[in-house]
């Protein structure tokens, strides 16, 4: 159970979006780790475009089983590729100003094991359309024993738009 | 010309540089293994909608009621 939540960092995306956001040196004195990411993509006529995640700058050994609902059906499957990918954010197609509101939940960052990654997010668009407003929940998996000590969140073949937000937490448990 | 943003969780500095050539070729990578997929569940998606509307206007046709047919 997690007895401390600590900010160990932040970023606010500025004018001219990011391709990238990168956590780097990430100490490994906590229990977990969880990311708290707020998003837009520039990808033109999208309601929903994925920002796909990687550790430690390695882009293999990544599965994840998802549930995504989008206010007329629900679709679920599995992947495996070079990154966790599906994490929803609003396209240029959404709502104005729209954000979508993701975290992710790394616990046992630092151990010798494979690392479980919990994700659940919302696009978010203020819209009541089907499909343009999505809900998902994830099981990761890096089936990588390192530590993690870096994050990457990548906007695909787009750009993170200025005022996406992601913040860094370490939490203990004791 | 892509940027990215580093922060180091070590100093809290924050500091915004552009992608290297193997970054975007790695993005690029990335972004294609992206689009195949999103590309085949988006046709399963698409199939099953079909499917569904298919199925709930032979019900119709039956003479179901669209409460009878959501109770299903």
């Amino acid at each position: 159970m997690a007895t401390t939540y600590k900010l160990i960092s932040s970023v606010t995306v500025g004018s001219g979006g990011a391709a990238n956001i990168e956590f780097t040196s990430i100490p490994a004195t906590y229990t977990d780790l969880l990311v708290k990411l707020s998003g837009r993509s520039s990808r033109s006529g999208a309601y929903a475009e994925e920002f796909l995640l990687t550790f430690n700058n390695n882009t293999s050994s990544y599965s994840e089983r998802w549930l995504r609902g989008n206010g007329a059906t629900v679709a679920s499957s599995s992947f495996s590729g070079s990154s966790i990918q599906q994490l929803g954010q609003p396209g240029a197609a959404a709502t104005a100003n729209t954000f979508g509101n993701w975290e992710f939940y790394i616990p046992n960052y630092a151990g010798a094991n494979n690392k479980s990654i919990i994700l659940d997010g919302v696009t978010e668009s203020n819209s009541t359309t089907a499909g343009h407003a999505l809900t998902y929940l994830h099981a990761g998996l890096w089936a990588n024993s390192a530590a993690i000590t870096s994050i990457k969140i990548s906007a695909g073949s787009y750009v993170a738009e200025q005022y996406s937000t992601a913040y860094l937490y370490g939490i203990s448990n004791a | 010309m892509a940027t990215k943003i580093i922060v180091d969780c070590s100093t809290g500095v924050t500091t915004e540089v552009e992608l290297t050539a193997a970054e975007i070729a790695e993005r690029e990578v990335m972004a294609a293994e992206y689009e195949t997929r999103k590309a085949a569940e988006d046709a399963e998606i698409a199939a099953k909608a079909a499917a569904k509307a298919s199925a709930e206007a032979k019900l119709a046709a039956l003479g179901l009621s669209a409460d009878e047919i959501a109770a299903l």
